[in-house]
């Protein structure tokens, strides 16, 4: 196969086959961290990397691994590069690692990337999966970052930690009557809305194009 | 080291507590995959939430003993019985390789051990374990209980009142579904994205729960870290 006819596995999963809004997985970190853009990105960066280099592994030993051990095997792998990024973070990112806590180790069991490894790495050649799960990963933090802006904005009315709602407009002593942050927003179940929303987005422009 | 700090007392709150004040699919946002893939029927929600509970609370303990004995800090120490002076070794970087690594083998153990001994149950409950491998809410709960360092009996507590309030918000998503059937909902939004705003009401109810806090020992402040949505809920003052 040329390069460009690899390339689709890339392009597919960010917008037509996205693993959250298509196949309705990876759901857990998409709502739980992503009422913060700079925890969103993060997280997004940690998971293409987890995935794109397990699809390239379980890949490359596609042939060797027994149908009978192939999920502890796969496991055993992504565990491997979800160690190398917590390490990574709790070097040099330590403030963000505290508030994404448990959520660094939660990418094991990240069902995008245990679906990428047994749905297409099993089946096809290195370089492919490698793409496959790179696309995946991307797709998968353009949900999260497009959540996390949105809940980032009107829950704090900032972007990246920076004000971006004037402070000018909020309500105080004297103008009680000014504009207030969307409570809601920053609390779970606007996470579900949102994404309920994206899906009903999706399913409406897919469904044209087909 | 079985009851740390706790009274009796405190671990009826603990219960309460993970079952509903954190409840891992409405508060945490765990196990959400096999929730919104299994929730079409409630009898198949309800055979999963047991294996859940079950799978939870004892993989939950086994996890608690592997990070007490063996990736803790200082936890090798009990090797100094047998002449190895080990205690200054540090594992806690193998941890998420260890547990999801007991998380597996036990399934797989128990999914052996029912098909021997009980093959009505393995039918009902069978095809759902593998699944179960892969469900974040077992590694989640197990993770969480490690990072707020609770002793043994109220750990067991803790996976299992976990473990019960999965069960409840599939039973409950499941119901909901099987009269949705018969709605007339908007064409785009039939399916997985009307179960998320139904998710998102029913988590807005279990709202109502936060800030009580019943899980502290009597007089002492919360051990270990919060989750996050409770630090940051603060909005900027102007």
């Amino acid at each position: 196969m040329t390069q460009k006819g690899n390339l689709h596995y890339l392009t597919d999963q960010i917008w037509s086959s996205n693993q959250v809004l298509v196949a309705v997985l990876g759901i857990c970190s998409a709502l739980a961290i992503t009422n913060r853009l700079s925890v969103a990105l993060t997280m997004s960066l940690s998971v293409t990397f987890v995935t794109s280099c397990s699809c390239f592994f379980v890949s490359l030993l596609r042939h060797r691994t027994p149908p009978s051990v192939r999920m502890i095997t796969q496991l055993a792998i992504i565990s491997v590069f979800v160690i190398i990024i917590d390490q990574f973070l709790q070097a040099y990112f330590f403030a963000i690692w505290k508030v994404m806590t448990v959520f660094v180790g939660l990418i094991i069991t990240n069902c995008i990337v245990m679906g990428r490894c047994e749905g297409m790495a099993k089946n096809v050649a290195p370089w492919p999966a490698f793409l496959d799960g790179m696309g995946a990963g991307l797709g998968y933090g353009l949900v999260l970052m497009i959540v996390g802006a949105i809940r980032e904005f009107f829950g704090f009315g900032q972007l990246f930690g920076i004000q971006v709602v004037p402070v000018s407009w909020y309500a105080s002593a004297v103008h009680p009557n000014a504009y207030e942050n969307f409570g809601l927003m920053v609390s779970p179940p606007a996470a579900f809305f949102i994404i309920g929303m994206l899906i009903w987005i999706s399913n409406a422009t897919v469904t044209k194009e087909a | 080291m079985f009851m740390g700090p706790y009274a009796p007392i405190n671990l009826v709150g603990l219960l309460i507590q993970s079952i509903f004040i954190e409840n891992f699919i409405l508060a945490n946002f765990l196990g959400m995959c096999t929730y919104l893939a299994c929730s079409a029927k409630l009898k198949t929600a309800n055979g999963l939430g047991v294996a859940v509970v079950l799978v939870l609370t004892v993989a939950g303990t086994l996890n608690w003993c592997v990070h007490q004995f063996i990736t803790g800090q200082g936890a090798l120490s009990w090797l100094s019985y047998f002449g190895l002076n080990v205690a200054g070794i540090n594992l806690n970087f193998l941890e998420f390789l260890i547990f999801i690594s007991v998380i597996a083998g036990f399934v797989q153990v128990l999914e052996i051990v029912i098909e021997k001994f009980a093959p009505a149950l393995y039918m009902s409950l069978g095809i759902y374990l593998p699944l179960i491998t892969v469900n974040c809410a077992i590694l989640g709960a197990c993770l969480f209980a490690v990072t707020r360092e609770y002793p043994f009996l109220p750990n067991l507590v803790y996976v299992f009142g976990a473990g019960m309030g999965w069960w409840l918000a599939i039973a409950l998503i499941a119901a909901i579904r099987e009269k949705i059937l018969v709605s007339n909902v908007i064409p785009n939004l039939k399916g997985m994205g009307i179960t998320f705003i139904m998710t998102g009401l029913m988590s807005m109810a279990f709202l109502g729960f936060t800030g009580i806090k019943l899980a502290n020992p009597t007089g002492t402040e919360e051990p270990g870290v919060e989750v996050i949505e409770q630090d940051e809920v603060k909005t900027p003052k102007s």
